[in-house]
């Protein structure tokens, strides 16, 4: 399974809720499959979905699900340590695994190498990490929604995009309609 | 998948003596770094960062290698501390290979933020800039990286949607 194929395991369960989604493919399959006005698209800024994510679930009290990707990670790595520190029980983080920069040429990371991320994330502090394949990930977002304790979840699926168009709507819209998702 | 002035582009860095490099991967940089790790004369070290890959080009440079990184322009917005302090500061010679994201051909609107601040960072820096926009433009790199090693500096060779498509 690729990274598409695990959101399309993932529509019903994240559609309800506030996302985060990193940039790039991530973002573009995910507007592609089910756009949302609870999804907040990263156009640009690599790095920052996870700190986003945590910074929102501080913010307020629903559920949030920022989903991010390996290579991603790996750029803001601190990222982590300021979760572990942090815990917000709203909120799950869904690292995308795959090994790869998916948005670039599905260049390897070294996630898909010898760094372990939720060892890392454990390291960091995190108390709830969990390593899941492909085709668990959708169960393993649901429990973690539900539960209220903050959630890391490393999602390993196979390296590979699928071909949508890029997001054109504004980011403004895309702003302010998300905010009006979480006031509601 | 690479192309001709993918293999071009490696063989001038070769030439020049660069026998390090660090890249942090962009599309239009993806068939010079499937060419970087083809070539056993250049150690590829990938950075998760482009600091990182500054900080890793430095100390290259110091154990007695001649490195360069490869980039996408919008990271000039990660590096200004690093170049002022670092590599400007020690007077590295830094070549820096960058995909010029959010010009004419640019698919991501979003990508075109970073294209207007991406000479005028440069030009505050003081960083001597080149810009590659057409295929023959490429002739110029043997000169940028002896120039880079002459004038110990960064310099940078901006390479945009136009010159990747022409140059395919």
């Amino acid at each position: 399974m690729i990274r598409n194929d695990v959101f399309q395991t993932l529509k019903p369960i994240i559609r309800e809720q506030l996302v985060v989604c990193n940039i790039g493919a991530p973002s573009q399959e995910l507007h592609a499959m089910d756009d949302q006005p609870s999804n907040f698209y990263m156009l640009g800024t690599m790095g920052l979905a996870s700190s986003i994510g945590l910074g929102l679930a501080a913010a307020q009290d629903k559920p949030v699900v920022a989903i991010d990707g390996d290579g991603s990670v790996l750029t803001n790595l601190g990222t982590l340590a300021t979760i572990g520190n942090n815990p917000q029980g709203n909120f799950t983080l869904l690292i995308i695994d795959n090994g790869s920069y998916g948005s670039t040429g599905d260049q390897p990371t070294y996630a898909g190498m010898k760094t372990d991320l939720a060892a890392v994330a454990k390291a960091c502090g995190a108390e709830n990490v969990q390593t899941v394949s492909a085709e668990d990930t959708a169960a393993a977002v649901q429990a973690a929604i539900a539960s209220d304790e903050m959630t890391i979840i490393v999602s390993k699926c196979e390296s590979g995009n699928v071909k949508v168009p890029v997001i054109k709507t504004n980011p403004i819209v895309i702003r302010e309609r998300f905010m009006e998702e979480v006031r509601r | 998948m690479a192309t001709e002035m993918d293999h071009q582009i490696v063989k001038d860095l070769k030439a020049a003596g660069i026998d390090y490099i660090t890249s942090v991967p962009c599309k239009q940089l993806a068939g010079v770094i499937e060419v970087l790790d083809e070539t056993p004369e250049i150690m590829h070290m990938p950075s998760n960062k482009e600091d990182e890959g500054m900080g890793l080009c430095a100390v290259a440079f110091m154990g007695g290698m001649k490195p360069a990184i490869v980039m996408q322009n919008t990271a000039l917005g990660v590096v200004v501390n690093t170049l002022a302090t670092l590599i400007q500061f020690y007077q590295i010679p830094l070549p820096m290979l960058i995909s010029y994201r959010g010009e004419v051909g640019e698919p991501v609107a979003c990508q075109v933020e970073m294209a207007l601040h991406t000479k005028a960072i440069l030009n505050q820096l003081h960083i001597p800039t080149y810009h590659f926009h057409k295929p023959e433009d490429a002739a110029e790199l043997p000169g940028i990286l002896e120039y880079a090693q002459m004038a110990s500096k960064p310099v940078a060779i901006l390479c945009d949607a136009s010159f990747w498509r022409a140059s395919a």
